[in-house]
């Protein structure tokens, strides 16, 4: 299954790095990173993909933990519902 | 994927209020029909609890796995007055408290289809619904009824316009906050998601899935982009606006109707506000150049907004139906609220508004002391303006027992508040005392 990743929040040392760390240990791959600097909020999109074994809620529990324990508002969403609302 | 398009689906839901309003499941209910009503209410709550046992928890699947919350998960049935009127019960509140049980245990929000088709006559079932209607929905909290008094093809039931006054004064009498669960129509749908309304027709499939969605901010923020440029584009904004929302209904009931292993109905593409901030068909009439909703100008407004939510969602789903366009709640947005409390809208305006919107006079608040006949004249109305416009009007006004004009109704969360407006007090009473049936119009000399 393939999700779309998005992290906002105040930029810092170390959130790709926390992120990416909280990926690896949850078996979920990144497929696709793109990272920039908007009005000083740093924002970062992922592609990812998660194995059918792993739960989706888990990981979604799981970033979430992170996104408070860091201060980062991290959401995760299947991939389909971007391609149900633009594409034809 | 472009960068671009996922911040804007993002934004879309978190920051403009993208929400599927609601998931409904319909289900029929006539093969429940039995002569003994206590066997019939066994096998409606052994129906209910079998077809809709997973809902709840695919709902809640899908908000988490897409990230696209769903406020409400609900059911519409056959209208009880069918389903019912082989017993020989003597009323029909044992129907609401089964159907209202089903609901709790299912842990779904609101279950529709107290419900009685009437706009022709009357049959045995009808009769005694409309009378249990009062004590039905003042001792549950799920069950939501409406009657159809009205449609083009056969007039106007004068005697239902009557006896609606009378029932919505009784049901005040126990709870204002009970009338916001009934709603009375002229050419009610079969299939629209949308409560207080919602049943589930005699010509719909044994058990379907209708989506109901809802984005008044996220049109709002489109129109932020085009101010002052014509009204062309306006209309053209919308229309964009309102495909790529639709989209998201159509995708979710597709996700939820193989889920459920339940044919999927319709989308019901509606812009149904909720008291939040920034989310207020009201703001949306006044980004569209109205210092406040109920200015002249008003009724074109909402006709353009209606009609290119419709233009803009008929190509984005297979099916669209229910009630798609406009809701125009007062007590549900904060903005109309604010314009009624400002005494910039008032009651007729609303009413000249309903013959372009949605759905019809809603969630308004009126004296306590208005009389029976006056709220049958305010039904009859707007049953005149579906009947003779060959479209769904319908009438959910509260009246505020033991309050006046100036006072507060509080429904709470997504119901808001409804500050309570002046009605006309020249009594109506001889016309609704008349009685009868007032003949369908005729429509070979449409002008």
């Amino acid at each position: 299954m393939k999700a779309i990743l998005t992290v906002v929040g105040r930029d810092k040392t170390g959130i790709v790095a926390a992120v990416a760390n909280k990926l690896a240990e949850l078996n979920v791959n990144i497929i696709d990173i793109s990272q920039t600097l908007m009005q000083g909020n740093f924002t970062m999109m992922m592609m990812v993909s998660i194995d059918e074994s792993t739960k989706f809620d888990t990981v979604k529990n799981s970033l979430s933990q992170l996104g408070q324990e860091s201060n980062l508002d991290i959401r995760i969403q299947r991939q389909e519902i971007f391609d149900a609302t633009q594409k034809l | 994927m472009e960068t671009h398009s996922i911040l804007e689906t993002i934004q879309m839901i978190s920051e403009e209020k993208l929400d599927i309003r609601t998931i409904t499941m319909g289900i029929s209910l006539i093969d429940c029909i039995d002569s003994d009503g206590e066997k019939a209410r066994q096998k409606i709550y052994k129906k209910l609890t079998t077809k809709a046992k997973d809902l709840v928890k695919v709902a809640e699947q899908i908000e988490s796995e897409y990230g696209i919350p769903i406020v409400n998960k609900r059911i519409s049935v056959t209208p009880i007055s069918i389903v019912a009127a082989a017993s020989n019960d003597k009323d029909y509140v044992a129907f609401a408290k089964t159907m209202d049980q089903a609901a709790s245990d299912l842990g779904v929000d609101l279950i529709g289809g107290f419900t009685a088709l009437v706009p022709k006559g009357y049959q045995t079932g009808d009769g005694k619904l409309i009378q249990s209607i009062p004590q039905a929905l003042s001792e549950t909290s799920r069950v939501c009824g409406s009657v159809n008094v009205g449609s083009t093809r056969s007039g106007i039931n004068l005697d239902a316009v009557k006896q609606m006054g009378q029932v919505v004064k009784d049901l005040a009498a126990v709870d204002p906050v009970n009338c916001m669960s009934l709603v009375i129509f002229a050419n009610a749908v079969e299939d629209n998601p949308f409560m207080a309304g919602a049943f589930h027709g005699v010509g719909e499939a044994d058990c379907v899935i209708n989506v109901g969605i809802s984005g008044p901010g996220v049109v709002k923020r489109a129109l932020e982009q085009v101010k002052g440029q014509p009204i062309d584009i306006v209309s053209e904004t919308i229309k964009k606006t309102a495909f790529k929302v639709t989209r998201m209904g159509q995708f979710v009931g597709n996700i939820a109707s193989k889920a459920l292993n339940v044919p999927f109905g319709i989308v019901d593409l509606s812009l149904a506000p909720t008291p939040n901030e920034g989310d207020s068909v009201a703001e949306i009439l006044e980004e569209i150049g109205l210092e406040s909703v109920g200015a002249p100008g008003t009724t074109a407004a909402l006709a353009l907004l209606n009609d290119a939510v419709k233009k803009g969602g008929v190509m984005a789903c297979e099916h669209v139906g229910g009630l798609s366009g406009a809701f125009i709640p007062v007590s549900e947005d904060a903005e109309m609220i604010r314009a009624v409390n400002a005494g910039n809208l008032n009651i007729e305006k609303l009413e000249a508004m309903t013959a372009v919107c949605s759905v019809g006079l809603d969630m308004i608040a009126i004296p306590g002391d208005t009389t029976a006949e006056t709220i049958s004249g305010m039904i009859a109305d707007e049953a005149a303006i579906g009947v003779i416009n060959n479209k769904t009007t319908a009438v959910r006004i509260i009246p505020a027992t033991g309050k006046k004009v100036g006072d507060t109704v509080e429904f709470g969360g997504l119901f808001g508040q409804a500050p309570v407006m002046p009605v006309n007090t020249n009594s109506p009473a001889d016309f609704i005392h008349r009685g009868g049936h007032i003949p369908s119009p005729i429509h070979s000399f449409k002008n």
